[in-house]
């Protein structure tokens, strides 16, 4: 491993280009490649990587950015790009025919706020946006967690038991833009990890079909139940591929949800990207003081983890959900995951808490009071916007 | 005993097989079997965006493409060329990459992408077949339908001219550009074929006739187009590297009307087509002026 200081950018595009430079014996990678704040800096680290069989083409738009994606992995490429915020936005459609074509492209989104008014900082309602995609969506807490987690969405959206692209996010500027030490995987432990790249539908000369035409709707249910079947097969080759991970590199991943002292935890807190670590530092403080609390960090998306997520809570009397996001109307995303999942206990208290959004700080002291609010309910009520200080 | 291939053998490698959904008289019919035939045997991929040539396909599992086709998003159809030709070229993998578009995906919500591919003088032979509306979607007025024609969204005939895509494509110093005529067959052929010899981006444009949306009957389909290029609506002409011009073929004094009348989208249209043949003279101004300047040698 090479120890580096390094921006979560650059550690992303190096990630990225590492596991494009691992196909170089099969069909190659390719990247559609467009800028966009704080993204950008991805996309110019991987326009100045010297692939040995690669290609990074500058486009006019993040469609395009991801329609020459689709059609490097049509052709059997490994592909990648990344966006941010009115990005991804730009991007949706072709992002749902990455999915529809079951093609195994990595995404990478630098979480911004959607504009306008414009506002660059961070908020996850850019990437939960792309919710009811055919898309695998990973949270990295850390720059090493961002590193990590690139190489096993490759691993996973590339299985032939599940072949769907694959979002990983971070926190744009708080995490892509600060520089953290980072072990960097040397590329033969890269090459050992990620197995050849292999699209079975690919384009091919000697057996032409069409991909992507019209179907009937019993075609297409067939096609939604088995997307829907390769996303449930996705906890079993995620474990697979942390217990590779952790045989190549030597340390393991954070897996879909990776619950932290809620054995004996009567309140839960459950966050995502950085807003972890503010988490697990005030949530040690309290348990110091001997408080019977505990917290989630929810790092997968999509396939959402319900049975992780019933397991970790199963001790729980109020769980308390930090959004940094929000659907109009509704509330936050992920809270309206967890109460969905926790139907089956009425007993359980889940709280959604809106914090964070437009990039504010979220300090231990808000996540103090927002700790003191749930502990203090008898009863959860509708979504809390939780300011926080400019 | 002699043996008869079955249909299977002779036509499932075809780029366009028997037995599609396409209209009778559709244009884009003839210029897939003409593509076919000037390929000489070589098979290329296909990228066809959202249009009537992808409704061609059929319904899964069949498809009347017999060479490998993706179907892209709408306004996808060259960066998605673009990923599949990179990808190719770093196999070493000759195959030509063919966009197969209509009008809307190449003058309207295709133009964006199609441009940045051509500014890249990526490698893809680009054909739009221009049948100039929204055919698929039920005959709406595009940026190639021409003045005066009357669409579902130009009930009282458009008001603005046809939009010069060849001029636009010219602009990006593209290697090669040029029109094509489904009346004129070794032209459309040896277009294509200089196309498949030439590397980078090139450009074809076909004026794709469509009787459902033209109102012309379909056994008239290839003679419109013959008086299209006669009268001097659709020139024939080829640009190379952006900047020189060769024009195949000059107007003979067809008068246009010959076209407008056998089509009952041109009703609109004033019974001395005067708006159309000043259109016809402004262009051919515009194509003398660059060829007389700009001559393609041996031209």
């Amino acid at each position: 491993m090479a120890r580096a200081m390094e921006t979560g950018n650059h550690a992303a595009g190096y990630a990225l280009a590492v596991a494009g430079e691992a196909n170089r014996d099969a069909r190659g990678c390719a990247c559609g490649a467009y800028p966009i704040t704080p993204q950008s800096e991805i996309i110019e680290f991987l326009r100045g990587f010297d692939f040995t069989k690669g290609r990074v083409i500058p486009v006019e738009s993040e469609h395009s950015a991801m329609a020459v994606c689709i059609g490097a992995s049509l052709a059997g490429a490994r592909a990648f790009t990344a966006s941010s915020a009115n990005g991804l936005a730009y991007m949706v459609e072709n992002i749902f025919a990455a999915g529809f074509y079951r093609l195994p492209i990595v995404l990478i989104a630098v979480n911004r706020t959607l504009g306008p008014p414009w506002n660059i900082w961070v908020d996850q309602g850019d990437s939960l946006m792309l919710r009811d995609a055919a898309l695998l969506q990973f949270y990295a807490e850390s720059h090493q967690d961002l590193v990590d987690t690139i190489l096993v969405a490759f691993r996973v959206g590339e299985d032939q038991r599940v072949l769907l692209p694959a979002l990983v996010a971070l926190d744009g500027f708080v995490t892509s833009h600060t520089q953290m030490v980072v072990d960097l995987p040397e590329r033969e432990l890269v090459d050992r990890y990620l197995p050849h790249c292999n699209i079975p539908h690919r384009l091919r000369g000697e057996h032409p079909a069409t991909i992507g035409g019209l179907t009937w709707p019993r075609e297409t249910e067939h096609h939604r139940v088995e997307i829907q079947e390769a996303m449930e097969r996705v906890p079993q080759v995620l474990a697979e591929a942390l217990d590779e991970f952790e045989h190549v590199f030597g340390r393991r991943p954070h897996g879909a949800l990776s619950a932290e002292h809620t054995d004996d935890a009567d309140t839960v807190l459950m966050a995502c990207n950085t807003m972890v670590r503010t988490l697990r530092n005030v949530v040690t403080a309290r348990r110091d003081k001997g408080e019977r609390i505990g917290m989630i960090n929810s790092k997968m998306f999509r396939p959402f983890p319900r049975q992780e997520l019933l397991a970790a809570v199963s001790n729980a009397k109020r769980i308390g959900v930090l959004d940094r996001n929000h659907s109009p109307g509704s509330g936050g995303i992920f809270w309206q995951e967890v109460a969905a999942t926790l139907q089956s206990r009425p007993d359980v208290i889940v709280q959604d808490y809106l914090v964070g959004l437009g990039g504010g700080d979220v300090t231990p002291e808000v996540i103090d009071e927002i700790i003191d609010d749930l502990n203090a309910r008898e009863k959860a009520g509708e979504p809390v916007w939780k300011e926080v200080a400019a | 005993m002699s043996t008869v291939a079955s249909p299977e053998e002779l036509y499932c490698h075809n780029v366009l097989r028997p037995g599609n959904t396409n209209c009778a008289g559709c244009g884009m019919s003839i210029g897939l079997r003409w593509l076919d035939e000037a390929l000489d045997g070589e098979k290329p991929t296909m990228v066809i965006p959202a249009c009537c040539g992808i409704v061609t396909a059929g319904a899964f599992p069949t498809t009347a493409y017999g060479v490998p086709t993706a179907a892209s998003t709408f306004a996808s159809a060259a960066a998605v060329a673009s990923g599949v030709s990179a990808v190719y070229a770093l196999n070493g993998e000759p195959d030509v990459v063919v966009c197969w578009t209509g009008d809307g995906g190449t003058y309207d919500i295709g133009v964006a992408t199609l441009s940045a591919a051509a500014e890249r003088n990526d490698d893809i032979l680009y054909i739009c077949y221009d049948n100039e509306i929204y055919g698929n979607t039920g005959g709406q007025r595009s940026s190639a339908t021409p003045e005066l024609a009357v669409t579902s969204t130009t009930t009282k005939g458009k008001s603005e001219r046809k939009k010069d895509m060849m001029a636009i494509m010219a602009g990006h110093r593209i290697p090669y550009a040029a029109t094509l005529s489904v009346a004129h067959r070794e032209d459309f052929l040896r277009k294509i074929r200089t196309a498949r010899k030439t590397s980078g981006f090139r450009f074809l444009l076909t004026l794709s006739p469509c009787p459902t949306g033209w109102k012309s009957d379909p056994e008239e389909s290839v003679d419109l187009i013959r008086h299209a290029v006669r009268s001097g609506l659709f020139p024939l002409y080829e640009i190379f590297d952006g900047i020189r011009y060769r024009l195949n073929e000059r107007p003979d004094g067809t008068p246009v009307e010959e076209y407008v009348t056998r089509q009952r989208r041109y009703t609109k249209v004033p019974t001395d087509a005067a708006p159309l043949k000043s259109y016809i003279e402004d262009q051919w101004r515009y194509l003398d002026a660059m060829a007389k300047a700009f001559p393609m040698e041996g031209a």
